[in-house]
C-alpha cells in the first residue's frame, strides 16, 4: 500500500484552517509528517483524521453563556491555598532574591507599581553574549556603583567641618575609577569643594553647619558614581550556549536602549515598567507570564485561558488596573456591585449625588434583588408554544 | 395558576429633596417617647402604629395590615435648625470652594471660556457613557485654588474644613444655615460641573431640613424573657435627636442666649451625624447606656456582616440540613448517604396526578412520623395542611389532582452537597440521595479531594432544590459525575485515593496470582456478575489467574494506551515491557497487559492517565461506574492480601545506621571546617553575597547533602516489600521523604528559610556558646523520628513546626481575600454566542475566549485536540 505524499497532507491539512485553531493544525501537520515518513498513510485515513480533529475541537468548545470569568476567578484562587508564603532563593540563580508563592502572586493582581523583587535578565547581541569578557564588562557598566560601594571608609570631622573618605584601591580598580574621577562627579553634582589626598576626599560643605554637614555626608554615600539607576546588583549566568545578566532592581528603559542588550528577549518582572515601554499588550503578556511562572514554580497546575482571561480583564481598558477596589471592581457600571463589594455606604450616597442608574445586567444586583442571574441556564429564556398553533406568546 | 413574578429592570439613585421627605411621610413626629404606661404606642412618637406595626395582634393605621403583612411607612421629623448630612461633607466642601462667596454671584470661580470646555467635556463622557462626574474633581481642584472671582471680582477666602462637619471661613464658622444658602446660589447649570446630576438633585438638599423616620418594621423592638422592651439602637438614636430637636426649639422660642442655641444646634448636628454613621473620625461614637457603641444606619450597611454582604449577596434558606460526615466505602460517587432523620425533616413538593394519587395518599397517611411519609399537603386552593396536626386519613382520601404533597426526601432524589470554604465549583455538587440508618451524611471517599473533605469532624450541607426545573438543571450541570474533569487544568479531580491505589497495586503487581475462589471473590465485591477468562496458569490441577486479568475486567473495551507508571524510576533507558518494577503500563483493547496501576492510573489530582482517558473517550457514565468498581476492587484486594503498616516498617539494619552516622559526622565536620575557614577570613564570597550568607549558604548545601545522602542510604535497605514505601512509591500516601525522616535523619529545621539563629543573645540555647555556628547549634537534627529525639532537637523541631502553623493561617486568610476580589472583578464575564467573553456592559474583553474558544474542562490537559490520539486512533498504535 502506497501512502499519500508528504504535499498532499499539507494540502489536506491546510483545509482545516479557519476552522480549528491554528495551533493544532500546525500540530497535526507536524504529526502527519512525522507518521508518514514512518509508515504510509492512506488518503482515506487522513480523511478520517481530519474529521475526527475537527470533531473533537467542535465538541471541546466553550458554551455560551458560560460564566468563564468565575470560573478563572476560582482556578487561580482555590490553588492559593496550596502555596507557600516565604521568599526562597532563586532557582536556577542562588546570588539574586525573588518573590514566590502567594506573595508574588498578589503583586500581579494588585497591579502594584514597583515589586517587592524587581529583577530583569537581560540577553546580549550575539557578539557579547558568546564572549564571557564582554559579557562582564557590560555587567559592570550597568550594575550601580555608589560612592559607598567604594568607601574603604567614611568619617565626618567635626573640628574642621569635613567629611572625609577613604577609598578602597582594589575596589576602585575593580570598577575601573580614579580618586580625581570621583572628586570631579561629587563636585559638580553637589556644588562643593573636594580635596584629594591619595586615596582621601575631603569633602567641605558650603556651609558650616552641624546639620549641613550630616546631610552632606548621606548624600555623598549614595552618589551614584556610574551605572544604571536601580540596578543593584549584577550576576552574569552561562545559559543555553550563550551569557546572559541577570540583576536586581530593574530600569526597562535604559536596559533596553544600550546597544550591547537584545531589546527582542530581554525581560523585566516590573509590569508596569513593561506597560509604559512597550506598551498594553506587552503588558498583558508580561502579567501571564509572570503569573504562569509563578504557579508553576510551585507545581500547580493551572490552564492558561484562566490565566490570560484575568490578565485580559486587567487590561481591557487600556491601562494596567488593579484587581481590587482600585481597579476593576471600583470601575463596574452598576452601583450595587460597587456598594457589595467595598466601601457600601460612600458607593450609594455618590450614587444619588451623580443620579446614577443601574440596570441590573451584573450578577450581584440580581443576586441582590433575588432574580436570575444572566449566567448559564439563566442567559436564556424558553418560551412555551402551546398547542403547535403557533401562541401568542 | 403560577404568578408571573415582578422583574426589576433597573434602580435609580436620587437624593430626597425636604418636599420628598415630607410627601413619603404619614406622620410628623413630635414626641421623644416610644411607649405609654399601658404599653401602648404613643401617638405622634416614635411607635406610632401608623408607622406600621411589629406587635401581633395590633393593626397598621395607614394600610390597615397586621405585623407581617405591613411593609411599615415612614414618618418624619421636622428638624428645628438645618443639619449637615456627614454622607455629603466632601462634596459640600468641593461645592463651597469651587464657587464664588459672593451671595449675588455664586458662580463656579473659573472663566467661562474654561467652563466651557469643562462642559463639553461632561457632554461627551455622558455621550461614551462613561463617568461624566469624575470631570469634577479637576474642576473643583482647579476652581478652588482661585482668589478673585473671575465673574464679580470678589476676593475669596478661603474655606477651612474640620472634621466631621465644621467649616470655616476664615475666622468665621460657617452654620449649615450659611453652607445652605450658599449651596442654594449655585447655578443649576454648574451643578455637572460639580458633579451633582441637576435632574435627581439639588445641592442644598445635601443640608437637612426635614429628616425622615423610618417604619418600626426596620428598627424592631425586641421584647426580653423578663418582659422588659429593649429598642432598636435607631430608636434610640431618634429619641436623641426629637429630644434636642425639641429643646433647640424651646430655647429659641424663649430668646435664649445665642451660645446656648448654638451648642444645642452643634448637639443636633452631632446626633444627626452619629445617627447616619457612627463611625465617622473626629468625634466619639454615641454609646448606649451600657457602653456599647451603637450601630447605626452606616453600620447596618458595612462590612462582611452587614446588610449587603450579609444578607444581600448571601441568604439564609430553608430546605437545608448540616451534619458530620463519615465515609462509605460502597456508595456510589453519586450518591450521598442521609440519615432517615434528616430525610424525615426535608421534603420535596410533589403535584398530585391520576398516576402518583395513589402512592401519594399512602404517604400521607403515614404522615410525618413513619419514614416515606410527608410533612404538609396543599390544596389546589392553596390552604396548606400540617400533617401533624390534621387528620391525616381524611385528608389522604381528599387527595385529588392538583393538590401538592410535600413529601420526605427518598432514595432517588437529587440534592445539592456543599462543603465550606467552598473555593471552587466542585465544592457544591449534586448528589443522588440514599436513606441510611445512623445519624451522619456518607459519602463515597473519592468525592473527598473536590470538597477537601476529611472524616476528623468535618461538617457538610445538603439542599433540596424544590421545583422541577432546579432538579432538572442540578441534575445534568452538577451532578458529581459531570464535574470528574476540573475547569482548573483539564484533568481529573475526583479518583482513586490512599488504599485505592495500594488496593490496585497489590492486585496487579507481578506475581499475584489468584484461585477462583479468590478471584471469584474479589469480582463479587464489585457487586456485579463477571465470567472469569481463561486461567493465566495451571498448576498441580489447580487454575489460576492473575490480578492484571481480574483489574482489566472492569476496563472498557478497546481501551488502549500506554504510559509510566508512578513508581518508574527514569531510568536513562526505558526497558519498556522488559522493566523489573513493571513501571511500563501498556492497555490493549482494553486488557492490562504490563505494568502495575498506581497513582499515574487513576489517583485525584494526580496525571490519573486511565480515568482521565476513560472520562474523554467513554463519557461520564462509564467513568462514574469504572471508579465505583475499581475502588471497590481495590479495597477488596487490600482487605484480602492484608496491608498495614506499623513502626518496623522504618527499621533498618544496624550497618546501615552506622553508615548514616558516619555521614552526618562528616558533615558536621565538613561544617566546622566551613566555620573555621570563615573565622580566618579566607571564604570566598559568592559575587554579590556578604561573606556571612555565602558561608550560611554553603553550610546548608552541606547539611542538605548529608540529609539526603543519610536518605539515600536507609532508602536502599527500604524495598517494595515494605508496606510504607509501597504507599509512598505508588503515590498511595506520604512520601520517601518521609520515610528517610522517620528511619534515617530529620534534618535541619528552618525558620524563614535560614537556619535557626534566635532565641537568645548571639545563640539559640544556653547550651550553646555565643556565636556556635556548628550544624547541631543551629537547628540540625540528626537523629530519626524513630530513634528519637534528644530535647534540644525537639526544641528546634517545634520552632520550625511552629512556623509552619503560623504560615497557613497567615495563607488562608490572605488566599481567601485574594479570591474574593478575583471574583468580584471577573464575576461579571461571560461567553457569548459570537464566541467572545463579555462584561455586564458588553464590552468584549476577549475577542475568543483563550484564543481559541475551548473549554478548559473539555480541553485534553489544557490542548485543545489531542493530535496525537486520534491519529493513533484511526492508524493504530
Amino acid at each position: 500500500m502506497v501512502g499519500v505524499s508528504p504535499d498532499t497532507i499539507k494540502t489536506e491539512v491546510s483545509k482545516l484552517e479557519g476552522e480549528v485553531p491554528e495551533s493544532v493544525v500546525h500540530e497535526l501537520r507536524g504529526a502527519l509528517l512525522r507518521v508518514s515518513k514512518e509508515r504510509a498513510i492512506t488518503r482515506e485515513q487522513i480523511e478520517q483524521i481530519i474529521e475526527g480533529v475537527k470533531q473533537a475541537y467542535t465538541s471541546a468548545i466553550v458554551e455560551p453563556g458560560e460564566a468563564v470569568g468565575t470560573i478563572a476567578a476560582q482556578s487561580i484562587g482555590e490553588p492559593g491555598t496550596q502555596m507557600t508564603l516565604r521568599t526562597f532563593h532563586y532557582a536556577g540563580v542562588a546570588e539574586l532574591n525573588v518573590t514566590l508563592g502567594l506573595p508574588r502572586l498578589i503583586e500581579i493582581i494588585d497591579a502594584r507599581k514597583t515589586p517587592s523583587a524587581a529583577l530583569m535578565t537581560i540577553y546580549l547581541k550575539e557578539k557579547f553574549a558568546k564572549s564571557k569578557e564582554k559579557a562582564r564588562e557590560f555587567a559592570h557598566k550597568i550594575e550601580l556603583t555608589t560612592v559607598e560601594d567604594v568607601a574603604l571608609q567614611t568619617e565626618t570631622d567635626l573640628i574642621n567641618m569635613v567629611f572625609i573618605i577613604t577609598l578602597d584601591r582594589s575596589r576602585m580598580q575593580r570598577k575601573e575609577l580614579t580618586p580625581s574621577k570621583i572628586a570631579s562627579t561629587i563636585k559638580d553634582t553637589l556644588n562643593t569643594d573636594v580635596g584629594i589626598d591619595g586615596y582621601k576626599l575631603r569633602i567641605k560643605p558650603s556651609t558650616t553647619t552641624l546639620s549641613e554637614l550630616r546631610k552632606l555626608a548621606t548624600r555623598v554615600r549614595a552618589l551614584p558614581l556610574r551605572g544604571v539607576k536601580g540596578i543593584t546588583r549584577v550576576v552574569v549566568k552561562m545559559e543555553d550556549d550563550e551569557y546572559v545578566v541577570h540583576t536586581e532592581g530593574s530600569n526597562f528603559l535604559e536596559i533596553l536602549s544600550m546597544p550591547e542588550v537584545d531589546q527582542t528577549r530581554t525581560v523585566t518582572n516590573n509590569i508596569h515598567e513593561i506597560e509604559e515601554v512597550l506598551g498594553i499588550e506587552a503588558a498583558r503578556n508580561a502579567i501571564v507570564n509572570e503569573a504562569v511562572k509563578t504557579l508553576e514554580e510551585q507545581g500547580l497546575n493551572v490552564d492558561l485561558r484562566h490565566i490570560m482571561l484575568v490578565a485580559d480583564m486587567m487590561c481591557a481598558s487600556g491601562e494596567v488596573r488593579q484587581v481590587g477596589r482600585h481597579g476593576v471592581s471600583g470601575e463596574k457600571a452598576s452601583v450595587l456591585a460597587r456598594a457589595s463589594f467595598e466601601i457600601t455606604t460612600k458607593h450609594l450616597l455618590d450614587a444619588c449625588i451623580h443620579g446614577e442608574s443601574d440596570k441590573l445586567d451584573g450578577i450581584i444586583e440580581n443576586v441582590i434583588a433575588g432574580q436570575p442571574i444572566p449566567l448559564g441556564t439563566g442567559s436564556v429564556e424558553l418560551v412555551m408554544r402551546r398547542g403547535g398553533e403557533g401562541g401568542t406568546k | 395558576m403560577m404568578r408571573i413574578p415582578k422583574l426589576i429592570d433597573s434602580i435609580d439613585f436620587c437624593l430626597m429633596s425636604p418636599e420628598d421627605t415630607r410627601k413619603l411621610s404619614v406622620t410628623k413626629i413630635i414626641a421623644a417617647d416610644t411607649y405609654d404606661e399601658d404599653g401602648y404606642p404613643i401617638e405622634r412618637g416614635l411607635m406610632d402604629t401608623r408607622l406600621g406595626v411589629v406587635d401581633p395582634g395590633l393593626r397598621c393605621r395607614t394600610c390597615g395590615a397586621r405585623a407581617g403583612e405591613c411593609p411599615g411607612h415612614f414618618g418624619h421629623i421636622e428638624l428645628t435648625r438645618p443639619v449637615i448630612h456627614v454622607g455629603y461633607v466632601e462634596t459640600i466642601y468641593g461645592c463651597l470652594r469651587a464657587t464664588c462667596r459672593n451671595k449675588k454671584c455664586g458662580k463656579i470661580l473659573l472663566s467661562e471660556q474654561k467652563l466651557e470646555e469643562f462642559r463639553k467635556q461632561i457632554e461627551d463622557a455622558i455621550k461614551e457613557r462613561r463617568k461624566w462626574w469624575e470631570i469634577s474633581t479637576q474642576i473643583v481642584r482647579s476652581a478652588a485654588a482661585v482668589e478673585k472671582c473671575p465673574h464679580c471680582g470678589e476676593k475669596q477666602l478661603t474655606i477651612k474644613f474640620e472634621k466631621p462637619t465644621t467649616f470655616i471661613e476664615g475666622k468665621n464658622r460657617l452654620t449649615p444655615s450659611d453652607v445652605r444658602e450658599r449651596l442654594e446660589n449655585i447655578k443649576e447649570e454648574d451643578l455637572p460641573l460639580l458633579g451633582i446630576d441637576p435632574k435627581v438633585a439639588k445641592p442644598e438638599w445635601m443640608v437637612l431640613t426635614a429628616l425622615p423616620v423610618p417604619p418600626v418594621t426596620v428598627r424592631p423592638s425586641i421584647t426580653l424573657e423578663s418582659g422588659v422592651r429593649s429598642e432598636d439602637d435607631l430608636t434610640h438614636k431618634l429619641v436623641d435627636i426629637i429630644r434636642i430637636n425639641q429643646r433647640l426649639a424651646e430655647n429659641i422660642e424663649a430668646g435664649a442666649p445665642h451660645l446656648i442655641v448654638e451648642d444645642l444646634w452643634e448637639l443636633l448636628q452631632y446626633h444627626v451625624t452619629t445617627y447616619f454613621d457612627n463611625g465617622v473620625s473626629g468625634i466619639p461614637p454615641a454609646r448606649h447606656r451600657s457602653g456599647r457603641v451603637l450601630r447605626t444606619l452606616a453600620q447596618r450597611l458595612r462590612g462582611k456582616e452587614g446588610r449587603f454582604r450579609g444578607n444581600l449577596s448571601g441568604k439564609r434558606v430553608d430546605f437545608s440540613a448540616r451534619t458530620v460526615v463519615s465515609p462509605d466505602p460502597n456508595i456510589s460517587i453519586n450518591e450521598i448517604g442521609v440519615p432517615e432523620y434528616v430525610a424525615r425533616t426535608l421534603t420535596i413538593p410533589v403535584r398530585v396526578t391520576e398516576h402518583n394519587i395513589e402512592e401519594l395518599r399512602n404517604v400521607v397517611r403515614r404522615g410525618t412520623d413513619i419514614y416515606p411519609g410527608s410533612n404538609n399537603v396543599i390544596s389546589s386552593e392553596g390552604k396548606r395542611y400540617d400533617l401533624r396536626y390534621a387528620d391525616r386519613e381524611e385528608l389522604a382520601n381528599k387527595l385529588e389532582p392538583g393538590f401538592i404533597v410535600e413529601r420526605h426526601l427518598k432514595d432517588g432524589d437529587i440534592v445539592l452537597f456543599n462543603r465550606q470554604p467552598s473555593l471552587h465549583r466542585m465544592s457544591i455538587m449534586a448528589h443522588e440521595v440514599r436513606v441510611l440508618p445512623g445519624r451522619t451524611f456518607r459519602l463515597s471517599l473519592s468525592v473527598c479531594p473536590p470538597y477537601n473533605a476529611d472524616f476528623d469532624g468535618d461538617e457538610m450541607n445538603v439542599h433540596v432544590p424544590q421545583s422541577e426545573e432546579a432538579q432538572a438543571e442540578a441534575s445534568i450541570l452538577m451532578r458529581v459525575q459531570e464535574q470528574i474533569l476540573s475547569p482548573r487544568f483539564g484533568g481529573p479531580i475526583i479518583g482513586g485515593i490512599q488504599d485505592h491505589i495500594t488496593g490496585a497495586y497489590l492486585l496487579t503487581r507481578k506475581g499475584t496470582l489468584l484461585t477462583r475462589e479468590q478471584a471469584q471473590q474479589l469480582l463479587a465485591s464489585v457487586g456485579k456478575f463477571f465470567d472469569l477468562p481463561k486461567p493465566a496458569k495451571r498448576e498441580r490441577g489447580v487454575e489460576y489467574w492473575t490480578g492484571k486479568q481480574i483489574f482489566s475486567m472492569l476496563l472498557p473495551k478497546k481501551l488502549n494506551i500506554t504510559f509510566k507508571a508512578k513508581i518508574c524510576k527514569n531510568c536513562a533507558r526505558c526497558k519498556e515491557e522488559e522493566c523489573e518494577i513493571d513501571a511500563y503500563v501498556v492497555i490493549r483493547d482494553g486488557q492490562l497487559q504490563s505494568g502495575v496501576v498506581d497513582a499515574r492510573s487513576y489517583k485525584a489530582l494526580d496525571r490519573c492517565e486511565i480515568l482521565d482517558r476513560i472520562v474523554k473517550d467513554y463519557g461520564t457514565t462509564v467513568a462514574r461506574e469504572f471508579l465505583d468498581d475499581v475502588t471497590k476492587l481495590s479495597i477488596a484486594a487490600a482487605v484480602m492480601f492484608g496491608f498495614t503498616t506499623s513502626i518496623d516498617d522504618e527499621d533498618i539494619p544496624p550497618e546501615a545506621k552506622e553508615r548514616i552516622s558516619e555521614v552526618i559526622e562528616d558533615a558536621k565536620d565538613r561544617v566546622s571546617k566551613l566555620i573555621e575557614v570563615y573565622n580566618a577570613g579566607e571564604l570566598e564570597p559568592l559575587p554579590g553575597r556578604s561573606l556571612r550568607e555565602t558561608l550560611e549558604m554553603r553550610i546548608m548545601e552541606v547539611l542538605a547533602e548529608s540529609r539526603d545522602t543519610a536518605g539515600s542510604i536507609a532508602e536502599k535497605y527500604l524495598g517494595l516489600d515494605n508496606h510504607a514505601v509501597i504507599m509512598a512509591r505508588t503515590g498511595a500516601r506520604g512520601s520517601m521523604l518521609n520515610l528517610t525522616q522517620m528511619a534515617a535523619c530529620v534534618g535541619q529545621q528552618s525558620v524563614r528559610g535560614e537556619r535557626l539563629s534566635r532565641g537568645y543573645r548571639k545563640r539559640t540555647l544556653p547550651h550553646y556558646k555565643h556565636e556556635d555556628l556548628g550544624a547541631e547549634a543551629r537547628g540540625f537534627i540528626s537523629s530519626s523520628y524513630k530513634d528519637g529525639l534528644n530535647p534540644l532537637e525537639f526544641f528546634f523541631h517545634a520552632m520550625g513546626g511552629r512556623e509552619g502553623l503560623v504560615d497557613t493561617a497567615v495563607r488562608t486568610a490572605q488566599s481567601g481575600y485574594m479570591q474574593r476580589r478575583l471574583i468580584n472583578a471577573l464575576q461579571d464575564l461571560r461567553v457569548e454566542y459570537d464566541g467572545t467573553v463579555r462584561d455586564d456592559r458588553g464590552a468584549i474583553i476577549q475577542f475568543k475566549y483563550g484564543e481559541d474558544g475551548v473549554d478548559p474542562a473539555r480541553s485534553d490537559n489544557g490542548k485543545a485536540v489531542n493530535v496525537e490520539k486520534i491519529i493513533e486512533r484511526v492508524i493504530g498504535g
